[in-house]
């Protein structure tokens, strides 16, 4: 049910960035850590000069997914009649091709893009949790490329569009198993 | 906490050999081996207060997670002698040992003075005799020092016991996740964050010489590739590509790093020079080609592809020309690692729908399943190539677990708040 969340952070993520300048507020909240050298023991193999870290040096929190940006959407987005109100393309196991049930769904978002076209969105791309993590990420990668071709095809601008690819590491479902699993593989359309 | 714990592996011999704990942290040898060798480490004689460091443990864990010692219970001494004239070698032969260490730690206000002795059981010689001094929260550190100087003597090989390792773990925190990349002590005790954000990190890669760790950061929401210096915190973005940032690994001289981008198209392996920023393309075409690992000569750049339609692994010169394919055995081959002398490549290899971590002798091409989950990946080799730390998933949570590289020993590394997952190896 988790990715349910997901639709609504999307939804309240979206209301924003229509009206948002160019200027990319990036959230900047990695967090370094800062060490100092403790090699202070008069080990006699100079076996023992580590170094310690821990005092965080921060960066200021920034705004988050669903802290207030996000595109200000239409009804129509809502109406679970409508296949604007379906956010989410899922995929086979190891594939990227857009399946044909999710053809209208991706069909309605290009449509809906290409008649506004100032709004952008992020597809991200997602894989299960089977198999190493940086070739998910090109999984992932690819199955964002696939609906974003689809998208292209139908006369939405390459400008509106941005893939990023987050592999395994943001299941929507936790847990292991294909019902898990079949919820991962998903692109996420994501009004901006 | 579970001292109990017992875990049955589907080995020939299984048993719980040793359950250490801190912060949450628990180690558990699931898998040990048969032909292990019986040593007793007798807990040292004290003078002054060495806090709660108790080096005796820290060693037989050390010994007895390696898979070729097989360390005594102190329950079962029937003598606890520290001064070597104390020891009654009778005693350690009726108890079916081959070997003893007895010890002694003197507090100094502020530092130590260890000595320590290994004799062997059956003919009373005197095979080791060691004095040190270390400073005031180093005891663990001195104890893992101690452990590989044993180790060395009684196997001909360098020890392992004495270094660090880096992973990533990511926990729920509010409405979202916190993902910190973490560096700890090889028995996983001592963890410091180094970077934390509630964006993933991933792929933590060592420097050469341990001082550096390179790792990849979405805190953008895009993925970044970072250098930082461990002793200063200094962070630096060394690539920000449009795409796929990915998959850095270090050249053996440490001055490029392999990176894969897909900023041309599909995702690609590069070449990217630290000192000047310089990319060099190594592969291209439709394919998806990513997690390259160089060899420790620095010739070779091995990493994965699909341009056979499912994952392999394929070598090509470091310095480019034609990809070669190294494995046909299960359907799916990814992310290779060296071992510190390039004989052995360890894998993750996927068959059947099982992941598991494989190793491939580089010489015969002959490759050996090792690990027994469903779900393993991530393969490093510790740097002496005795052991191989990866991620395993524990009943839905992943966490780290070793296996010795002839596969007789298992452990795993419990982190009992979210999952741990990415571990590497320092050097």
């Amino acid at each position: 049910m988790k990715f349910k969340k997901a639709y609504l952070v999307l939804a309240m993520t979206a209301v924003l960035a229509t009206g948002c300048s160019s200027t990319d507020e990036q959230d900047e909240s990695l967090t370094e850590g800062q060490g100092t050298d403790a090699s202070t023991s008069g080990y006699s193999d100079g076996s023992m000069s580590g170094s310690q870290f821990g005092s965080g040096n921060g960066y200021n929190s920034g705004a988050g997914y669903g802290s207030g940006s996000g595109a200000n959407l239409g009804p129509e987005f809502s109406d679970p009649n409508n296949p604007l109100s379906k956010q989410v393309i899922y995929f086979e196991l190891d594939s990227s091709q857009v399946k044909q049930e999710y053809v209208p769904i991706v069909a309605a978002h290009a449509q809906y893009l290409a008649s506004h076209p100032n709004q952008h969105v992020i597809l991200s791309g997602h894989a299960d949790e089977r198999g190493s993590s940086e070739y998910n990420i090109a999984l992932g990668e690819q199955r964002a490329k696939s609906v974003e071709r689809m998208m292209r095809s139908q006369g939405v601008s390459g400008s509106q569009l941005e893939v990023v690819s987050y592999g395994e590491e943001k299941p929507a479902v936790s847990g292991s198993g294909e019902s898990a699993w079949s919820m991962n593989r998903r692109v996420e359309v994501g009004y901006q | 906490m579970s001292l109990l714990t017992r875990i049955i592996c589907c080995g020939l011999f299984a048993a719980v050999l040793s359950v250490a704990q801190a912060e949450g942290l628990t180690i558990e040898i699931t898998k040990g081996s048969q032909t292990a060798v019986p040593i007793a480490i007798v807990p040292f004689g004290q003078q002054g207060s060495i806090g709660n460091v108790k080096l005796s443990d820290v060693i037989s864990s050390d010994l007895g997670g390696s898979g070729f010692f097989k360390a005594l219970a102190e329950d079962d001494m029937l003598t606890k002698p520290s001064e070597p004239e104390k020891v009654n070698f009778r005693d350690w032969q009726a108890l079916g040992q081959d070997y003893v260490v007895i010890g002694q730690v003197l507090g100094n206000g502020g530092s130590f003075n260890i000595q320590f002795h290994l004799f062997n059981v059956h003919n009373g010689q005197l095979l080791m005799g060691y004095k040190l001094t270390v400073g005031g929260n180093e005891l663990r550190r001195a104890a893992h020092h101690i452990s590989d100087l044993i180790y060395e003597k009684l196997t001909g090989r360098k020890g392992a016991f004495n270094t660090r390792i880096a992973y990533v773990t990511s926990a729920a925190r509010g409405n979202g996740r916190q993902y910190m990349l973490q560096v700890a002590d090889a028995d996983g005790y001592n963890p410091r964050t180094i970077a934390e954000s509630p964006e993933p990190i991933m792929a933590p890669a060592w420097s050469p010489d341990g001082s550096k760790i390179a790792y990849v950061s979405f805190h953008t929401k895009r993925s970044e590739i970072f250098v930082q210096t461990l002793a200063t915190g200094q962070r630096q973005s060394v690539s920000s590509y449009p795409g796929i940032n990915g998959a850095p690994a270090f050249s053996p001289d440490g001055s490029r790093l392999a990176i894969t981008l897909s900023k041309d198209g599909s995702p690609d392996v590069y070449v990217l020079n630290l000192a000047n920023r310089s990319l060099t393309r190594l592969t291209s075409g439709l394919s998806i080609d990513t997690e390259p690992t160089w060899s420790p000569d620095g010739s070779t750049i091995v990493f994965t592809s699909d341009q056979g339609g499912k994952p392999q692994l394929y070598a090509i010169p470091s310095s480019g020309g034609r990809a070669t394919r190294l494995t046909f055995q299960g359907d799916y081959n990814a992310r290779g690692r060296f071992s510190a002398d390039g004989r052995s490549l360890a894998m993750v290899n996927g068959n059947g729908g099982r992941y598991r971590i494989a190793v491939m002798d580089m010489a015969s091409r002959t490759v050996n399943v090792l690990s027994e989950g469903n779900l393993d990946e991530s393969p490093s080799f510790a740097p002496n190539g005795s052991m191989i730390l990866f991620a395993a998933n524990k009943g839905g949570r992943s966490v780290l677990s070793v296996v010795s590289t002839d596969g007789a020993m298992q452990q795993k590394l419990d982190f009992q708040s979210g999952g741990v997952r990415e571990p590497a190896w320092a050097p």
